[in-house]
């Protein structure tokens, strides 16, 4: 591309940034969670305030995992701590707890200049990263977890994507290949695209409640060496968007590949505390790694992700996260460590919350007690919203509902009339889209199709939240059914 | 295969291959990250950060010693503490390289802060400690959060309120220059916003190596010296910082025959697709007037450049009869054809205003596209849809674009922190540039803007001399020598780039008790 220049003062027409001189991996990233869909979610919205009559009276956005926005109170104490760290007068005020004051004492004791509003350090502050290796160690029974190997992140992506940057390189055949389930939640594939790295998919048994079959990572993998270079397996635990928990053994199996086939591991864990079907329970990869002896927990790279946006906190606004970076080869650290320094530090209100988080009150505190009702009552909600809907959703023809076993989405397979599928194209839509753009028109309901996630070719999905409050989800089920049951008609 | 004829062989063969195992990914690393050059001052900091640990433990014993204690904190600089075995004639290290006030101990703006407070605890809205203005502004922004809470997620660009509060702060700092909300995009601070932009105007055209073509990478000229982070955040992404040379002699400007001699100089290097201006300077401290501004406008529209105008320090004005002139204005205002045709970024934030909410940590920054190709824009604002604005950054903007106006409760109070705030930082800006140049072999510039001093050292050629068969950098050595003997921890200019042979440092004029520190 070479310079053009003004001639006689009249400058060439067209832009210098335009569709065809851009960075052409940035054309190919898609967030089907913020799509189109949303985007005409927000224009309906705006006609509805701006007084136009539509057969809903408002737009239900149970497209993105966003607890706060629908009706999820925040966690008093997080709130009152964060309140005294951003405007210390308050310490004064006798209306705070004594155990909120001594935290939000302690932080701001950390910080710079002892205020929030001062950057940190890199990969964080440093009294905060050893609390969380002391929460690590808690939960995963004592196994040692070192501060050095914590990076405090904006949410659990900046994480991932900065791993991600770190490794992908090599040409052509040499590209590096990550292995990614499908389906998956997309900041993976936008990441991939945007890096120009290549993407391998492994398919989730859906008949077998999405869970992960090591034959099927072995076949991914194999056909993808032949055309690029698999260096790293993601893997979303409580999966994103299907909600499935992996049993230990599964666990140990992907490990054990990991292994054999030389992968850097990437754990997605940030869904860790919502679990709620019986039988099933979280286990991190980091404690399963260990507890399989020094020939894995020596040798196998691991990196996993939390953040303080799911669980029972909800706080996606404040963008607080972290991830513990195992078995790094020193050197890649300090790459690592480089790395982040570029964008100077996580938000620091983002490293107070989730401080809070890995500290919360104990039973001898005067918060204590409302902080257990408050998340025992965030959680049971999830617990028996996801029940309520797996039940209503496989009563409805043509639907069939795996259990949510955690995190906080359905992801129901949905049979789509021949005739809808061939309007569909007509449309030039993808069918789950055109299906999903219906819903929206006809009930004000924002779903995001499951092409955005990846699904088997021929099957259709959606995937919903199950965050609304319960009485507005039943609301929500009800009227999915009866726009089915009419779709369904319509093109019989 | 392992040998299988020898247990002691195979065993040696499987340690060989647990440590091939662990390097593997060394080897391979994305050479763009390789090539982003770590501070060069790494040794510097590295120090600084063993004696505050030494000092900070020998002031823990101090303490309990009430005498001596006393006598550290009144007469700090004749008091000599022994650290490590070293009489050091400091018990405190000042640290001036970051432009980080709060961190310097410098107040945050109360109003700003009493809006975050109500917003992250709404009960704090019937507190009657808290202004009327306080509790509305809080009131107003939750209002529009999804599900009233801070801890939501937002729309694109960034809450409503707040972008529409920017672009009306950007009409009214240009001078009725119109500024659409929908073309501004909040990020996780500038950087943030500028490390995205590049990545889309880098145009990494890529040949496989083995066809015969090389990569043609994309170039962005850079100011030299500049900001450190932006010219290793376009290495990161796989661009060519092309630098151009800021004329010293003239209180660090820029010229356009300069800018032609760098653009020439990358013929063959790589495709220069972008321009990169930082006003006022970082490190230089200068504020470029109109017809410099209109010069290198009209150079970017000439050679088809992409401007990107970092002016996150145009709050801090300090010289007399110098007004900040945003590039979007001056664009503006220079009519068709330019106006309609140039294409420019324009970067904020909310770490940097003289006006106190140096909410560093809050991280709220933000990005005006002006004359960007619609087509273009629809994918920028994808690839900002992954990444959230941070709430509590948000509301630092909000502040910024809309503080206290007369006759509001908090506005008596707001003046007055303002004015000291500007009061301290004229003088700390006046005082710098007095002591410096009193001092042999320094000179500086007077400051007009921005939040640091770059002075040039002329080093006594012995000094070069030992710094030479250190290993080091002269200008690092220097550092060092202050850090050690003087406390004080100052970056040198090679961090920046400076000219072959000169030598400079980068000091924060932020620092508090700026006189206390000089004695």
């Amino acid at each position: 591309m070479s310079q053009q220049h003004a001639v006689n003062g009249v400058l060439p027409k067209g832009k210098v940034l335009t569709l065809e001189t851009m960075n052409p991996n940035v054309k190919k990233v898609e967030y089907a969670v913020r799509g189109p869909i949303v985007q005409r979610a927000v224009q309906l919205e705006k006609e509805l305030r701006e007084g136009a009559k539509k057969p809903f009276t408002e737009v239900i956005r149970a497209n993105i995992g966003d607890a706060h926005a629908m009706g999820q109170k925040p966690i008093t104490f997080l709130r009152q701590v964060l309140a005294l760290c951003a405007y210390p007068d308050l310490l004064e005020d006798n209306k705070f707890p004594e155990d909120a004051k001594q935290r939000a004492r302690r932080i701001l004791a950390a910080c710079g200049g002892q205020s929030i509003g001062a950057y940190s350090a890199s990969p964080g502050i440093e009294c905060i990263r050893q609390d969380v290796s002391r929460y690590i160690e808690k939960r995963d029974g004592g196994i040692p977890s070192n501060p050095d190997n914590i990076y405090l992140s904006t949410g659990a992506s900046d994480a991932i994507v900065t791993i991600l940057k770190l490794l992908i390189c090599g040409e052509g055949r040499g590209r590096t290949g990550v292995m990614i389930s499908i389906p998956q939640y997309p900041l993976y594939s936008a990441a991939l695209a945007d890096l120009g790295a290549v993407q391998i998919n492994y398919y989730l048994d859906e008949d077998k409640c999405w869970s992960l079959d090591v034959n099927e990572l072995k076949r991914a993998i194999n056909e993808a060496r032949q055309h690029c270079n698999p260096r790293v397996l993601c893997i979303i635990n409580p999966g994103n968007p299907t909600g499935q928990v992996q049993s230990r053994e599964c666990i140990e199996q992907v490990i054990r590949f990991a292994k054999e086939e030389n992968l850097f591991l990437m754990a997605d864990e940030v869904y860790q505390d919502n679990v709620y079907a019986d039988g099933c329970k979280f286990h991190s990869f980091k404690k399963v790694l260990f507890e399989m002896g020094p020939e894995y927990s020596s040798t196998v790279e691991l990196a996993s992700f939390h953040s303080t946006s799911k669980c029972y906190m909800g706080e996606c606004g404040f963008r607080g996260g972290y991830m513990e970076v195992i078995n790094m080869d020193p050197d890649v650290k300090t790459q690592l460590t480089k790395l982040v320094s570029v964008r100077l530090c996580p938000p620091v209100p983002g490293q107070a919350l989730l401080d809070l988080v890995v500290n919360p009150p104990q039973p001898d505190e005067p918060s204590y007690n409302t902080f257990i009702k408050e998340r025992t009552a965030v959680l049971a909600a999830l617990a028996e919203k996801a029940r309520m809907t797996e039940e209503m959703f496989n009563t409805i023809p043509g639907f069939t509902c795996n259990p949510v076993q955690g995190a906080m989405y359905t992801f129901p397979r949905i049979s789509l009339p021949a005739k809808a599928i061939d309007k569909a194209k007509v449309k030039g839509k993808v069918p789950d889209m055109y299906y999903c753009m219906r819903l929206l028109e006809e009930e004000g309901i924002c779903l995001v199709p499951g092409s955005g996630f990846g699904q088997r070719d021929g099957t259709y999905h959606f995937r919903m939240t199950i965050l609304p409050p319960a009485e507005k989800l039943k609301i929500v089920l009800d009227k999915i059914k009866n726009f089915h049951i009419r779709f369904t008609e319509e093109f019989s | 295969m392992p040998p299988t004829s020898n247990t002691g062989e195979r065993s040696i063969f499987n340690r060989y291959q647990l440590r091939r195992r662990m390097s593997v990914v060394l080897r391979e690393i994305s050479p763009n990250i390789r090539s982003i050059r770590p501070p060069r001052y790494t040794a510097l900091s590295v120090r600084a950060a063993q004696i505050r640990e030494e000092l900070r433990q020998v002031r823990f014993i101090y303490s309990s010693l009430d005498f001596l204690h006393h006598l550290i904190k009144t007469n700090r600089s004749s008091t000599c503490v022994f650290v490590q075995g070293v009489k050091k004639p400091y018990t405190e290290l000042i640290d001036v390289t970051w432009g980080d006030p709060q961190g310097a101990g410098l107040k945050p703006l109360t109003f700003a802060r009493q809006v975050l407070a109500a917003c992250l605890y709404p009960k704090l809205l019937n507190n009657e400690r808290l202004p009327a203005d306080v509790r509305q502004r809080a009131e107003g922004l939750l209002h529009e959060c999804h599900g009233g809470s801070v801890g939501s997620y937002t729309d694109l660009p960034g809450i409503p309120q707040v972008a529409r509060q920017i672009s009306e702060f950007i009409s009214r700092r240009d001078g009725g220059v119109p500024s659409d909300p929908d073309h501004i995009l909040i990020s996780p601070g500038s950087q943030w916003a500028l490390q995205v932009h590049e990545k889309y105007t880098a145009m990494y055209k890529f040949k496989q190596l083995y066809c015969g073509g090389g990569g043609v990478r994309s170039g962005v000229l850079t100011p030299q010296p500049s900001y450190s982070l932006s010219v290793m955040s376009v290495v990161g992404l796989g661009g060519v910082p092309v630098p151009y040379q800021l004329w010293e002699e003239q209180g660090w400007e820029v010229q356009v025959e300069e800018l032609n001699r760098a653009l020439e100089a990358a013929e063959g290097e790589c495709d220069p697709v972008a321009l990169y201006v930082i006003n006022p300077g970082n490190p230089s401290g200068h504020v470029q007037r109109r017809k410099s501004i209109q010069d290198v406008i009209k150079f970017a529209s000439e050679k088809r450049l992409f401007l990107l105008a970092d002016e996150v320090y145009q709050d801090c004005i300090y010289k007399e009869n110098i007004e900040f002139l945003s590039y979007k204005r001056v664009l503006a205002e220079m009519g068709p054809p330019f106006c309609d045709t140039v294409e420019l970024a324009s970067f904020h934030s909310a770490s940097k205003g003289l006006l106190g909410e140096y909410v560093c940590g809050f991280r709220g920054g933000y990005v005006e596209l002006v004359n960007m190709d619609p087509a273009v824009m629809k994918h920028v604002f994808t690839i900002f849809s992954k990444d959230n604005a941070p709430t509590p950054g948000q509301i630092a903007l909000s502040v910024m674009a809309s503080p206290p106006q007369p006759g509001d409760p908090s506005y008596p109070l707001y003046r007055t922190e303002k004015q000291q705030m500007q009061t301290l930082i004229k003088d700390n800006v006046r005082k710098v540039h007095e002591v410096l140049n009193s001092l042999p072999g320094v000179s500086s510039h007077p400051v007009e803007g921005g939040a640091f001093a770059f002075p040039r050292i002329d080093l006594p050629p012995k000094a070069i001399q030992k710094a030479k068969d250190l290993g080091m950098e002269p200008d690092i050595f220097y550092c060092l020598r202050l850090l050690e003997d003087a406390g004080l921890f100052f970056t040198p200019g090679c961090e920046y780039g400076q000219k072959d042979g000169t030598y400079h440092v980068r000091y924060a004029k932020k620092r508090f008790h700026f006189m206390n520190d000089f004695s």
